[in-house]
């Protein structure tokens, strides 16, 4: 599953985060994912402790923040909710729309485990 | 439910349960989780312009007609263009050989297990595939309709295939790769006579309800049957590539998922 390469993919770019800011590890990951994405969450939580055993995330906590799927009318200039095989305006059915949300999957925040203050020699 | 994965994180909680404590530091970032894949995306397309050629992502079901139609459009642009393909497809062990028998380049990424590819695999292959003068350069993506539309190659334009013998209701089926094609192709039109449950307005139908208004097309590659309009798509994009990269720009497909509302949520 593709889950897997990405939570990999997510990893190296958490540890980038830590190490730049010298932390001693990761206590917290949060994502947006929209239904549009291409990822699934649930995989995606599923494969969190596996792709960052042994990594400065190990044992950190993945929140995964849905976001809702919601289209823009050109026709009628109304919001509408959306399913993701149907796009169409809920409010004058045209199907000439765009995408307001729910394509995400972004990685939004990662809070960090500050490294103990030791004097280096 | 439990303290782990977050599953009982609500928007009312979430602030609550996950306060920064003492030595905790909330750094925000804003980044897609596939910006290593699209840098490296980036960086491709700069290959495909600095050659001047339109790079296109074949992506459709295993068996749609993928090979069959480069073998076709190979046939009918032989003394028009040079052709070079990527072959990602391991669905047919022998794909790459099939159209180097075309007597055109082909370079077969071996993806394992692989589901899809990436923009890594493919920037190897190009590393060791003579770009220097290709007009067009196809990608096979591993037949997949899942995963294969989130991952950025570099290339200019998606086209993405649906076989007669599929459902008419895949676009309604799999919306993330569907949305991604600048133009589909509804491929094995020859069967059309012999099929009564598969009908090309409907399928065109599922993609309008997508809020796709791109061209579809039918065709037969292996019977040479309506190839037209998808030769004269591939002169035009051809041109409009060749002028960009005259100006200095570039292109993307119509949609890169993830990447528009990441633009708007780092302004
Ligand atoms: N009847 C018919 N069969 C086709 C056509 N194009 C491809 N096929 C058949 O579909 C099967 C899969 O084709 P292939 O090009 O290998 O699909 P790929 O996996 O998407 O590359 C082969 O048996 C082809 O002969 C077509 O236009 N008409
Ligand atoms: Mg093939
Ligand atoms: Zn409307
Ligand atoms: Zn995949
Ligand atoms: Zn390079």
């Amino acid at each position: 599953m593709h889950e897997l390469s990405i939570c990999q993919s997510l990893i190296d770019q958490v540890e980038q985060i830590a190490l730049t800011h010298g932390a001693k590890s990761v206590e917290l990951v949060k994502l947006r994912i929209g239904p549009l994405s291409g990822v699934e969450p649930l995989l995606l939580q599923h494969a969190y402790p596996f792709a960052s055993a042994g990594t400065l995330a190990a044992g950190s906590t993945l929140v995964i923040e849905l976001v809702p799927l919601k289209v823009s009318c050109e026709a009628c200039g109304i919001e509408t909710e959306a399913e993701p095989g149907w796009l169409v305006c809920g409010a004058c059915g045209s199907c000439h729309t765009t995408l307001v949300s729910g394509d995400e999957m972004m990685l939004m925040s990662v809070e960090l485990i500050a490294a103990e203050r030791t004097n280096h020699v | 439910m439990c303290d782990t994965c977050g599953c009982n994180i609500t928007p009312g909680n979430r602030e609550f349960a996950y306060k920064p404590v003492n030595g905790t530091t909330a750094v925000a970032v804003l980044k897609s989780l596939l910006a290593r894949n699209d840098d490296q995306a980036i960086h491709n397309r700069q290959h495909f312009d600095k050659h001047r050629l339109l790079a296109i992502n074949l992506m459709s079901s295993p068996g749609s007609g993928k090979t069959a139609l480069l073998e076709a459009t190979i046939d009918a642009l032989r003394d028009e263009y040079h052709i070079g393909v990527i072959e990602g497809d391991l669905e047919t062990e022998n794909d790459a050989e099939r159209i180097r028998a075309k007597g055109v380049p082909a370079h077969q990424i071996t993806t394992g297990s692989a589901c899809h590819l990436d923009a890594h695999m493919v920037h190897d292959a190009l590393h060791q595939f003579p770009l220097a003068g290709l007009d067009i350069l196809f990608i096979e993506n591993v037949g997949n309709l899942v995963c294969p539309a989130s991952f950025d190659l570099g290339q200019h334009r998606n086209v993405i295939l649906l076989s007669v013998t599929e459902g008419d209701d895949k676009p309604a089926k799999y919306p993330v790769m569907f949305r991604a094609a600048d133009l589909v192709l509804l491929t094995k039109s020859d069967l059309l006579p012999l099929l009564d449950d598969f009908s090309p307005a409907r399928a065109e139908s599922n993609l309008r309800n997508l809020a796709s208004t791109v061209p579809v097309m039918q065709l037969a590659a292996r019977k040479a049957l309506g190839m037209q309009p998808w030769l004269d798509w591939l002169r035009s994009e051809l041109a409009q590539q060749r002028a960009r990269v005259g100006r200095g720009e570039t292109a993307h497909p119509r949609i890169q998922v993830g990447a528009m509302r990441l633009h708007e949520a780092s302004m």
